[in-house]
């Protein structure tokens, strides 16, 4: 009995990171239909600045060592947020309406960010600065030029190889300096040292419920009802609404749909960033961090149905929790005192790694799609046809 | 503008609202729309009939900005808009009410409208209340502002969909088959509201119909056949003839 609720506990845990990361990718898709391959690696990006922050709250000591995770989580938002807006702005903005074109720059995308984390160091860092401010300044400076439109194509032809060689020069003359390659991350897995008052936990019947996974319950929590509150409460939520269910006429009421996308992005975005927090206090973390997470993802959204919050809710804490009771053999052992489900405990116990959970997680999701396609809320009514 | 000297020196641009000139769109590789012209006077009701299929909505799309013309320019109180999007045009003054209504069904009628403050020039800016005009127009609304935009009847969203793109206060309404499909009592209701609206702003209205007697209300027609325009004249000089053969009466 204890051993089920152990393992409901942690299977909503692990579903609530899930449904983080899910609700960031939900919102994205619903609104531009951008399948986005990276979503995995913004998580990525918010574990490593969980670890950043820790690192620069050390020397510091206590008190002030056991607050950095409350710092940590809108630091990550904000840097998975920022990554996401130039993913969009960059990016995905010109291939709106290709989803194919989308899903291959995004994979791409998620390839250059976890090769990013193995080997960025302070040189690497400073070529892309230097690059940034003399292309996107040069840019921002010549734009106030009267021709400009004319004269575009020419400042890109001519700008874009200048900026490149003076940063790969800066580059070359700056390499020498030892401090400046050594990389910042190394391609080894990182560790993130939960505050003490995250570690231990409460015991209920007798099993330990860690207050990390509580934390991260309870984190949760909050992001659902923030999330909640900004599409269905705040003027923003409106306009992205709106531009969910009909992008034309939005427009033509005044929306500006590309600054709604840009913002719908980001935010998606940041909420991985959370959720990439909440991931390091579960175990290390390392460049491939996002992949273990992002099919997980993918499926809540599906299981969800696009575009609706509850759905949401339940997928990502049921395919937390199926994943957590298959993965860690509990069902298996739970099963084992019937006598005439032999058969079936012998499946289970097959499939008790946490890999080989996933497999049948997944067969169990294409089985469960073939009886509603659409998701377990599909759209009802006059306007189910969108 | 800025001087009455100027005015003088462009004496046929400064009463103009909007300015089409030599417009060609395409669908793809199909030529939809050929060598269109048309320019509509400050405060005035023009009405562009036409049978289906022959391009009505695909011009009104391209005054929009929903549509890129291959050639052709668009001037909207004597400022080019050919290369703007229809979010900035929508907040220089252009209201857009399209054929099918295009309310957005799972936000209420509340919020419908509400969205449509944000054709003003400055934004909704926490603006949260209807003006009483809305509902002295159409009174139906107040009763239905915490419904579902979709589950509104076709007439019900039609009105809706004019009082939307009230709430922006527009300087020219286009108005896309406002009547198609919609009972007879409500078409009378339309009529009078538009008429009303006209009477009480002062705005321009581009008018695509098909009701020979909404036609009528305004002051001059335009007549479209195979993407071109044919014939173009005063409401009043409309012969039974061109009502033949443009109208489907
Ligand atoms: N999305 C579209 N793609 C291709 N062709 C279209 C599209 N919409 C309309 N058309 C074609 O353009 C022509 C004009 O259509 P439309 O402007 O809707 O006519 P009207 O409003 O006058 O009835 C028609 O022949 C129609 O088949
Ligand atoms: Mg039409």
């Amino acid at each position: 009995m204890s051993a089920l609720i152990e393992g409901l506990f942690n299977g909503i845990s692990i579903g609530s990171v899930l449904l983080i990361a899910a609700l960031g990718l939900a919102i994205v898709f619903g609104l531009m239909g951008v399948i986005n391959l990276a979503h995995g690696e913004l998580m990525m990006l918010g574990a490593y600045t969980t670890y950043v922050v820790q690192n620069v709250f050390k020397p510091w000591g206590e008190p002030w060592f056991s607050f950095y995770i409350l710092v940590a989580i809108p630091i990550a938002f904000m840097v998975a947020a920022i990554a996401g807006l130039v993913l969009e702005r960059g990016v995905i903005r010109f291939l709106y309406g290709r989803p194919l074109e989308t899903l291959l720059a995004t994979w791409g995308v998620s390839l250059i960010l976890r090769q990013l984390v193995r080997s960025v160091n302070w040189l690497l860092a400073i070529c892309i600065a230097v690059f940034c401010l003399l292309f996107f300044g040069g840019m921002t400076w010549l734009s106030r030029h009267p021709d400009w439109e004319r004269i575009r194509n020419w400042v890109i032809a001519i700008l874009l190889p200048l900026s490149t060689a003076i940063a790969v020069v800066t580059g070359f003359l700056i390499s020498k300096m030892p401090v400046l390659t050594k990389a910042w991350f190394s391609a080894r897995n990182v560790d993130v040292t939960a505050p003490s008052w995250l570690r231990g936990g409460v015991k209920v019947l007798d099993f330990q419920m860690p207050y990390a996974r509580l934390f991260i319950i309870v984190l949760t929590i909050i992001c659902l009802i923030a999330v909640y509150w900004f599409l269905n409460r705040s003027t923003w939520g409106l306009k992205i609404r709106a531009v969910t269910q009909n992008r034309a006429m939005s427009s033509c009421l005044g929306i500006p749909t590309a600054k709604v996308d840009a913002l719908t992005f980001a935010i998606g975005s940041g909420l991985a960033g959370v959720a990439g927090c909440a991931v390091s206090l579960l175990g290390s973390v390392g460049p491939n961090t996002g992949q273990n997470y992002i099919v997980d993802t993918f499926m809540v959204v599906v299981v969800g149905g696009v575009g609706n919050l509850f759905g949401t809710i339940f997928a990502g804490l049921g395919i937390g929790i199926v994943n957590y009771l298959i993965g860690s053999g509990t069902l298996a052992l739970m099963l084992s005192y019937t006598e005439s489900l032999k058969p079936l405990v012998d499946v289970l116990l097959f499939f008790a790694t946490s890999s080989m959970a996933k497999v049948m997680v997944f067969a169990l999701i294409i089985g469960f799609l073939q009886v509603k396609p659409a998701g377990l809320f599909p759209q009802k009514g006059r306007t189910a046809e969108l | 503008m800025t001087s009455p000297q100027l005015t003088q020196n462009n004496p046929i641009q400064t009463d103009l609202t909007l300015r089409i000139s030599n417009l060609n769109v395409y669908y793809g590789e199909s030529h939809i729309l050929r060598n269109v012209d048309m320019s509509i006077p400050s405060g005035q009701m023009v009405c562009l009939i036409g049978r289906n299929g022959v391009g009505k909505t695909t011009l009104l799309k391209t005054i929009m900005g929903l549509l890129k013309p291959r050639t052709g320019e668009i001037f909207f109180a004597d400022k080019p808009i050919t290369k703007l999007t229809p979010d900035r045009r929508a907040k220089m003054g252009i209201g857009y009410v399209p054929q099918g209504r295009e309310i957005i069904p799972r936000v209420s009628v509340k919020d419908n409208l509400l969205l449509g403050l944000e054709a003003r020039p400055q934004g909704r800016k926490g603006n949260e209340s209807i003006p009483e005009e809305i509902f002295d127009l159409f009174p139906v609304l107040k009763t239905m502002l915490s419904r579902m935009g979709g589950d509104l009847s076709g007439g019900q969203q039609q009105q809706l969909a004019i009082a939307r793109a009230l709430m922006g206060k527009p300087r020219l309404l286009v108005l896309d088959e406002p009547t198609e499909g919609i009972q007879p009592s409500i078409i009378l209701e339309i009529e009078a509201a538009v008429q009303r609206i006209i009477k009480a702003t002062g705005i321009s209205v581009l008018l695509v119909e098909q009701h020979l007697h909404f036609v009528r209300q305004a002051d001059r027609y335009y007549a479209m056949q195979k993407g071109g325009i044919v014939a173009s004249g005063n409401t009043e000089d409309l012969s039974q003839e061109v009502i033949q053969q443009f109208l489907a009466v």
